[in-house]
């Protein structure tokens, strides 16, 4: 396959196709999984969900009409012409300008974290792995954590923009929540990188070098750090969950006691670019989860992707290998998006103190022990 | 009055991490989402009516095709949304049913007042009016919504009866005129 011509193409065009093209892939999964949340609701209370939609001039078509519309895909587009099309009132009691730029914020963060998240390696001439990504840069995880956090402003500003209450209590809640467990999600990454930064070699924060170094051969090289760290996995997972407001961390929505939290005043497109912002958090937050924890594009513990692509012959092939592991990893990312959807069936919500509590007294001390104790462990295994 | 102490032992270490409950309760949501589901995909499928269902009422025919109803009017004074209205009529000499007293020139029942209380079933005396399985009435104007008689006899269709009390009577006032006793 002759790519020459892509890379006789300015860099900056480059750089713009390989953009959008990223975004053109999670902003239309971050929108399925709006659908795949209600199919996956409606399963887990024993519905079929919804199931109708089809347009008029489709209904006809055998076998691959019938299972989208099964799917509910029809039903995705129909909403989401709903959303762009339907009226778009602004409250008078609101302040116009922040009201209308905080989700344009909240989209902001979500889209940006994604670019420097590996999704895919493949081998380039001289043998050397090389990811698929789009701001290959050291400080990566560091990236990631100071952008996502910035997704909170969108919802401060909009709770605060809305004037009125249960927005502001909304937002009061997820800027409290944001604080109390960015700390633990922190500390919890920490024995990995410190794994990974072995004294002697180059000091390192990039989220390919931590796939790098589980795709090693060997009993230890090869291990996933999710066995090597359950804690520190079990904390960053609990966190995550409440970084993205998922349930049973949703405090910021929190429908039952703050009728729809910092979305209340908002409708129409406006209201679906938070939901989209939050499902792109979801993804970037899985896919963190995944590379730190879960080997990346490896497709099982202790056999790497290079393995994989000696068996299948694929190293002369970059196009086919890094299909193939951008596919592992997104299927492993889109698991955890079901995962994310079944615990919201399992759990009730936690009460607001019990979000405090569990934060601070339970999380933050656990992941200092842990970061102490692997922080001694590694100091013992570099003495002996 | 015994009091019965309560004994509320502590949580363990492992219930006070939450992990052993979220863990089953995973697995009690991951059994529903596997299992088949419970909903009735209603236009296609339709919901199995219990033989005592009471829906839309309805006149009825007995065996011989006579039409039960006398137009005795209980069942329009008994009416509590008075839904009912008769109009009653003669029956021809000529008919083979000319033993029968009267019958409904018109027989309207208002859908839209209708509260399927079923009084009018229990009050007919010649159980011609009865309350079938049908369950869903639509119209797009009022006027479709009063079943008139042809309507309702079309709903009713044919009923067994174990009586046929007005061809007893008369074969009795036959005998009584022949001369018998009966």
């Amino acid at each position: 396959m002759d790519l020459s011509i892509y890379f006789n193409l300015p860099l900056w065009l480059r750089l713009a196709i390989q953009g959008a093209a990223v975004i053109a892939v999670l902003f239309p999964i971050a929108a399925a999984c709006s659908m795949a949340e209600r199919k996956i609701s409606a399963w887990i209370q024993g519905r079929p969900g919804p199931n109708r939609t089809v347009p008029p001039f489709l209904a006809g078509i055998p076998i691959i009409v019938p299972i989208l519309q099964n799917l509910g895909l029809f039903q995705l587009a129909a909403d989401g012409g709903k959303f762009v099309f339907k009226e778009d009132p602004i409250p008078g009691h609101v302040n116009k300008l922040y009201f209308v730029l905080a989700p344009i914020l909240s989209m902001i963060p979500a889209l940006t974290t994604i670019s420097v998240v590996p999704f895919g390696a493949y081998f380039d001439k001289a043998g050397e792995l090389v990811p698929i990504i789009l701001a290959n840069v050291d400080v990566g995880l560091l990236a990631v954590f100071a952008v996502a956090s910035l997704g909170v402003y969108a919802i401060i500003l909009a709770g605060w923009a809305s004037n009125s209450k249960y927005p502001f209590l909304g937002a009061v809640r997820a800027s409290a929540q944001l604080i109390s467990y960015e700390l633990s999600m922190t500390l919890s990454v920490l024995p990995v990188f410190l794994w990974v930064n072995v004294p002697g070699g180059m000091g390192t924060l990039s989220l390919f070098d931590v796939v790098q170094s589980q795709s090693q051969p060997g009993l230890w090289g090869g291990m996933w750090y999710v066995f090597l760290m359950p804690v520190s996995a079990f904390v960053f997972l609990v966190a995550l969950f409440a970084e993205t407001n998922r349930l049973p961390f949703d405090m910021a929505e929190c429908e039952a006691d703050l009728v729809g939290g910092f979305h209340t005043e908002y409708g129409a497109f406006k209201w679906s670019l938070f939901f989209v912002a939050e499902y792109c958090h979801m993804i970037v937050g899985s896919a963190v989860f995944v590379l730190l924890f879960l080997g990346g594009w490896n497709p099982l513990p202790w056999i790497p992707l290079s393995m994989v692509s000696d068996w299948l012959s694929l190293g002369d092939n970059p196009v086919l290998l890094g299909a193939l592991a951008t596919v592992l990893f997104i299927g492993k990312v889109l698991f955890f998006i079901f995962f994310f959807m079944w615990v919201r069936w399992t759990l009730p919500r936690f009460r607001y103190d019990q979000v405090m509590k569990i934060g601070w007294q339970k999380l933050l001390p656990l992941s200092i022990g842990n970061l102490v104790f692997y922080a001694v462990v590694i100091a013992l295994l570099e003495r002996f | 009055m015994a009091i019965i102490p309560v004994d509320r032992r502590p949580l363990s270490f492992a219930e006070r991490t939450y992990l052993p409950q979220i863990i089953s309760g995973l697995s009690t949501t991951w059994k529903r989402l596997v299992a088949p589901k419970e909903t009735l995909e209603y236009p296609e499928q339709r919901p199995e009516i219990p033989a005592n269902y009471r829906g839309v009422p309805t006149l009825v025919k007995d065996p011989h095709g006579r039409e039960k109803c006398v137009s005795c009017q209980l069942c329009e004074f008994v009416c509590p949304p008075k839904a009912i209205r008769i109009t009653p009529g003669d029956i021809p000499a000529d008919s083979e049913n000319a033993h029968v007293e009267k019958a409904p020139k018109e027989f309207e029942i208002d859908m839209l007042r209708c509260i399927f209380c079923g009084l009018c079933q229990e009050v007919c005396p010649e159980e011609a009016i009865w309350l079938q399985k049908q369950y869903s009435m639509t119209g797009y104007t009022r006027a479709e919504m009063v079943n008139d008689k042809q309507r309702l006899y079309e709903l009713g269709g044919t009923l067994p009866d174990d009586h046929f009390k007005w061809d007893r009577k008369k074969e009795a006032e036959e005998a009584a005129a022949q001369g018998g006793h009966h």
